[in-house]
């Protein structure tokens, strides 16, 4: 047989059970991506034929005889098709994973399907954009500027990766053929608690071509956490590489190493695993009760807050006494809400490739947000100097939170150093539900008091959050829900009580928000409830009671010292947001549907505290670019965007002449991770600070081959000009050299002080009342992000964030039965966000410059996802009369709801 | 995905070079569910796409629709004009979750053998009165009725080494007045109702319900019911076994359907449609 691919023929045969997509893969066309290997998500579209096709789901041997085209082929020569054009000319992408499906199969659109996106994108799943970006492109609509000189910041600059996004040449994590790979796969605990006696490798390991059994026998005894912080004794040390006790459904028992997948796959089928089944408990109030089950049974060493109870943090805060605030309201309300597990439906599955080079290093390419703290983990677990490990990654399919952990990277790293072979391993779908993290589930329950006049009285918040069966992240998420949440609002009397408890199901871990979105729906809900029972308009009662510049900011306890007022936008969000819902733009209802209106604010520190560094090494080139070495990564986030900006802006040159090398433990340096919403205002404040003393050095340098002072000296598009002489860079750095003179910077930043930033968002919404169908008529988010560096990336991050909260909002939840299994790991039966879920969102920005970020730019990464569900569930209250207290709010629940409500 | 247990694929081009069954085969269609999840079970393929059965025939008995026959194909079908129940096709058509590129390769046949719920050419063809032709490993072939070949959730009568070769639509059903009402939790999502009625030239009335219940229903009347005896009719004989899952709650479809057999009885009585 024969294979025909973008014109060339291959001889190669494919499995008889194989998938073109895979074959395509091992052909080298790297652009066919797996999303979910299920015909859910288009990232692996391509043309058999010229008709657009889910490759994934094509037999591979189907393919003889057949022309088939990847997005590799698409371009005619050098010339981009012209659906590559518009996909950079809209910058119709984020992280770029999902981008060559969707330009394949935008590009095979006949005008009709044009004119109903909704329908004929329906197989084309973008985690990032909130698809209004994808629409422009199609659309034909360009939103990027040209390159020119010092026009960085403030300016659509695009991102640095396009060209090889839109062609499928961006390198992602597995986008890589590396000789004599080994593949890993892992056996998953069937059993939600149990005990391994013992396991009978041999059948597994007589599958021919499995090269190795690892079990919790081959793995370090220490103890760590998946999760990455600057500080590792943030999480408790809970976790082992492989262990003897499995916790979850779900959990990894032993990694299978062999030449090929199959043989992988196979011997996973072949281990013979001996439990000893333990009860289990799966509600995380039942697991704090006596008697109930224990998880841990560790000392005090673990940093498990009350191991004997399976309670992971707890955390209590007061202000004033609430008990009198309550006594002096008028109106209260108490709700118990609830916030289901959500998961971050990052395209890119969790993956990584590890090896052991000829130095002897163990190396690491891994689709992570934490490269630099991946290391120093790696290091600790395996007993390793730092300097024998690297960790690093190129392009990242987004992240969201999820790769804030280490996942894979330890396997990788166990696998490679037992068997001296390079090994890869990477996640199916259907594991990024059962065997990775997800959003901490939380019981919040809420009681807000408040005078006739509008004046907040009490503000008691109690919360329970799954931590799941491991403790990685829940510390810091409940002190972060059980935070900003209440601090924006001014209130004399406040309590939070907050427990994190672990329970035998699938680890949550760090998502989008960090606890925010779950505290956020109940305090904004009950906040909406009060207004009401006031009779005030929302807004307006937020106007009365939220924090203003130089208000103490009073959560779980007095603001940390290095929080402060580093800008204040939220009265101009609150402002902007309901003069946009009063012009009353936006869909027209359906006839019949009662129509509603809501709105929600959040308030989220810029930077997590405990310090958050990076460093952003910068030097002139010979042929006189920059080259910029920053530790953040990239994964759709846009910082590397908006690195070049700063960079360009301070050195006034072009945004395409400054290079970017990134993440990547080699280049020297720390970097405390893209998390947090870091990736502009902490590292982006290294790499101007970097620029700047480049700047000046460059400067001091021409003056005084110039033979004049330095201030008659400027730098100019690819030059430097003094007292009216130019010198192109490129001559410049010639003559440094000569002179052995280096012309390079170094900048750094440790994340404090910190500052804050400001979402209101705002919903018209219709809903049938027989239905329960909901239909968002008009959506609006006010963002304080101080200074927009990029306003183009930063729209589309806000609209991304909130479509990606909408999904949480109206139909996205991990369901886990009684015996703690997830009942839905798949796309099909875990919706997320397609083209036509996503509303337009206006998105309009508040006039700040803050005086701690780059340039008087804040955050503006995870809080657009923060306000989203509250401001929904309360346009729903008002437009039908009820209130929900749970999420999501899909048809059959709202209509359980209306039904309960009229009897 | 990748289905590494496959060892083997057999393509016949006739009937005659099927081999005969034996456990961990199947037979590929479309593959668009086959190739969607792990198949560990299965060590061979057999491919019915090489059987080269003529998509569509339509004759004076009526339409005969390959099982092999995509999505894509019977939407795009041009009907004789006596038939008007095209329109019906198309909803149906248009009433899957999946993309229009998995319409371009899933079957018909597949739709059908698979038996959810709301699997669309199973409303299509109980509404419309089909029959399969289903071959049997002995070389013979068996009718069945659609409505009754589905016997629950991903469950109907198929034997081992049966294949449906044929879905037979009858010319005095393709003749009939249709109205069809779906709705799903999400936008173009799964069905959680899709409701189907049909009225004849002498004033019969079949309401078939999909999607709602583990198996299709169909409700006959000789002329349109009242609103309330439909409800009855409905909720006597489903007797709560309506479907649920995360596609949506029993209540939620119970109503849905009730809402929608109303509804569609209106619009088939209102005249012209």
């Amino acid at each position: 047989m024969t294979f025909r691919v973008n014109g060339n023929a291959f001889d190669e045969q494919p499995a008889p059970g194989q998938c073109l997509r895979t074959f395509l893969r091992q052909l080298g066309h790297f652009g066919v991506k797996k999303g979910c290997d299920a015909g859910d998500c288009g990232a692996c579209t391509v043309y058999v034929d010229g008709e657009p096709v889910h490759s994934c789901l094509v037999p591979a041997f189907r393919a003889e005889g057949h022309e088939v085209t990847t997005i590799e082929g698409l371009a005619k020569g050098n010339a981009l098709h012209p659906m590559q054009q518009a996909f950079l000319d809209a910058q119709g992408y984020q992280c770029g994973f999902c981008t060559a499906g969707m330009i394949m199969t935008a590009a095979a659109l006949n005008q009709e399907q044009k004119a109903d996106l909704g329908r004929a994108l329906k197989g084309n799943l973008c985690r990032c954009t909130g698809y209004r970006a994808i629409e422009d492109a199609i659309a034909g609509r360009c939103d990027a500027a040209k390159p020119e000189a010092g026009r960085g910041v403030g300016h659509n600059v695009p991102a640095p990766a396009g060209p090889d996004v839109v062609t499928g040449h961006a390198r992602f994590t597995l986008d890589v053929a590396i000789d004599g790979l080994h593949h890993i796969k892992l056996v998953r605990s069937p059993h939600a608690h149990a005990r391994i006696k013992g396991f009978d490798k041999s059948a597994a390991l007589g599958v021919s071509d499995v090269v190795a059994v690892l079990t919790h026998e081959d793995a370090p005894k220490t103890l760590y956490s998946s999760a990455r912080h600057e500080t590792r004794e943030t999480d408790p040390d809970d976790t082992r590489v492989l262990d003897e006790v499995v916790r979850f459904i779900g959990q990894r028992v032993a990694a299978v190493v062999a030449t090929s997948e199959a043989a992988a796959e196979e011997g996973c089928g072949k281990l013979v695993v001996d439990y000893d089944v333990l009860p289990a408990v799966f509600d995380p109030e039942e697991a704090m009760r006596p008697g109930a089950p224990l998880l841990h049974d560790k000392g005090p060493e673990a940093r498990i807050a009350e191991a004997r109870r399976n309670i992971v943090a707890e955390l209590h805060g007061a202000t004033g006494d609430v008990e009198q605030g309550f006594a002096e309201a008028d109106v209260v309300h108490e709700g118990a809400y609830f916030v289901p597990r959500v998961q971050h439906a990052h395209l890119e599955t969790l993956c990584a490739i590890g090896w052991i080079d000829d130095n002897g290093r163990l190396n690491v390419r891994s689709s992570t947000q934490v490269p630099f703290l991946t290391r120093l983990e790696l290091a600790h677990v395996f007993g390793l100097p730092r300097d024998k490990v690297r960790v690093f990654c190129e392009r990242v399919g987004g992240g969201f939170g999820a790769k804030q952990e280490m996942l894979t990277e330890d396997i990788a790293a166990l696998a490679a150093l037992k068997t001296g072979r390079p090994v890869k391993l990477e996640f199916t779908r259907e594991e990024q539900f059962t065997g990775a993290t997800t959003r901490h589930p939380m019981k919040v329950r809420v009681k807000v008091g408040a005078k006739r006049d509008g004046t907040l009285t009490a503000i008691e918040m109690h919360v329970v959050s799954n931590t799941g069966a491991y403790g990685n992240h829940g510390l810091p998420v409940l002190g972060h829900a059980c935070s900003e949440s209440i601090s924006v609002y001014r209130c004399a009397n406040k309590k939070v009580d907050g427990y994190a408890a672990y329970t035998n199901t699938v680890p949550a871990g760090a998502f989008r928000g960090y606890g925010l979105p779950q505290t956020g729906f109940a305090v904004e809900s009950a906040m909406d409830e009060i207004a009401r029972m006031i009779g005030m308009d929302a807004i307006e009662f937020r106007r009365r009671n939220v924090v203003r510049k130089g208000d103490p900011m009073i959560g779980l306890e007095q603001s940390p010292d290095d929080v402060i007022y580093g800008s204040y936008g939220l009265d101009q969000c609150l402002d902007m947001a309901q003069a946009a819902m009063l012009r009353g733009d936006g869909d027209e209802p359906p006839p019949g549907w009662a129509v509603g209106e809501g709105y929600a604010l959040t308030m989220i520190d810029t930077v997590p505290p405990g310090g958050h560094y990076s460093d952003t090494a910068i030097r002139l080139d010979t042929d006189g670019g920059y080259g910029l070495t920053i530790g953040t990564a990239e994964f759709g986030n846009g910082t590397s965007t908006v690195h070049r900006q700063i960079a360009a802006s301070v050195l006034n040159a072009r945004p395409t002449s400054i290079n970017v090398r990134q993440s990547d433990t080699d280049h020297g340096g720390h970097d405390t991770g893209a998390y947090g919403s870091t990736g502009t205002v902490i590292a982006g404040r290294a790499t101007q600070f970097a620029a700047q003393a480049l700047h000046d050095t460059l400067l001091d340098f021409a003056a005084k081959h110039a033979g004049v002072e330095s201030k008659l000296c400027k730098l100019a598009d690819g030059a430097v000009e003094c007292d009216g002489k130019s010198m192109p860079l490129a001559e410049l750095v010639k003559a440094a050299q000569a002179q052995g003179v280096e012309l390079r910077a170094h900048g750094t930043t440790n994340g404090t002080p910190r500052s804050v930033a400001f979402n209101v968002q705002g919903f018209r919404v219709a809903v049938n009342t027989v239905s329960g169908e909901v239909k968002i008529l008009k959506s609006v988010q006010a963002a304080d992000a101080g200074t927009v560096i990029n306003p183009m990336q930063c729209r589309a991050q806000i609209e991304g964030g909130v479509a990606q909260a909408l999904g949480a909002a109206l139909f996205e939840e991990v369901v886990i039965n009684d015996e703690g299994r997830v009942t839905n790991p798949s796309f099909r039966h875990y919706r997320i966000p397609a083209f036509a879920d996503v509303p337009h969102t206006e998105v309009l920005f508040a006039r700040t410059s803050d005086e701690l970020g780059p340039f008087g730019a804040k955050s503006m990464s995870e809080s657009p996802y923060n306000p989203v569900a509250a401001a929904l569930a309360n346009a729903i209250r008002d437009a039908t009369g009820v209130r929900f207290y749970r999420l999501p709010l899909k048809p059959d629940r709202i209509h359980a709801g209306l039904k309960a409500a009229a009897n | 995905m990748d289905l590494n247990t496959i060892a083997e694929i057999v393509r016949p081009t006739e009937r005659r070079e099927i081999p005969a069954w034996r456990a961990g085969d199947a037979f590929l269609a479309g593959g668009t569910w086959l190739f969607s999840e792990p198949q560990n079970r299965l060590t061979r393929l057999i491919d019915l796409s090489t059987l080269g059965r003529p998509p569509l025939r339509a004759t004076d008995a009526g339409l005969e629709i390959a099982a092999t026959c995509t999505i894509t194909q019977l939407e795009n079908m041009s009907m004789p004009a006596l038939w008007p129940v095209k329109p019906l096709i198309e909803q149906c058509c248009n009433a899957f979750l999946a993309s229009f590129k998995i319409k371009n390769v899933a079957t018909v046949g597949g739709n059908i053998v698979m038996s959810l719920p709301a699997g669309p050419m199973i409303s299509l063809c109980v509404a419309l009165g089909g029959e399969l032709i289903i071959w049997t490993p002995d070389g013979g072939t068996r009718r069945a009725l659609v409505i009754g070949f589905i016997t629950g959730n991903n469950r109907n009568t198929l034997g081992p080494g049966e294949i449906v070769d044929t879905i037979h639509l009858p010319a005095a059903a393709l003749t009939r007045r249709t109205a069809f009402r779906q709705i799903s939790l999400t936008n173009f999502g799964r069905s959680g109702a899709l409701i189907i009625g049909t009225l004849d030239a002498a004033g019969a009335f079949a309401l078939t319900v999909t999607a709602s219940t583990p198996k299709p229903y169909q409700f006959r009347f000789d002329a349109l019911p009242g609103a309330d005896e439909l409800t009855a009719r409905i909720d006597g004989e489903v007797a709560g076994k309506w479907f649920g899952d995360i596609h949506g709650l029993p209540a939620w479809r119970r109503d849905m359907t009730l809402h929608f057999a109303r509804e569609i009885v209106a619009e088939l009585g209102g005249g012209a449609r």
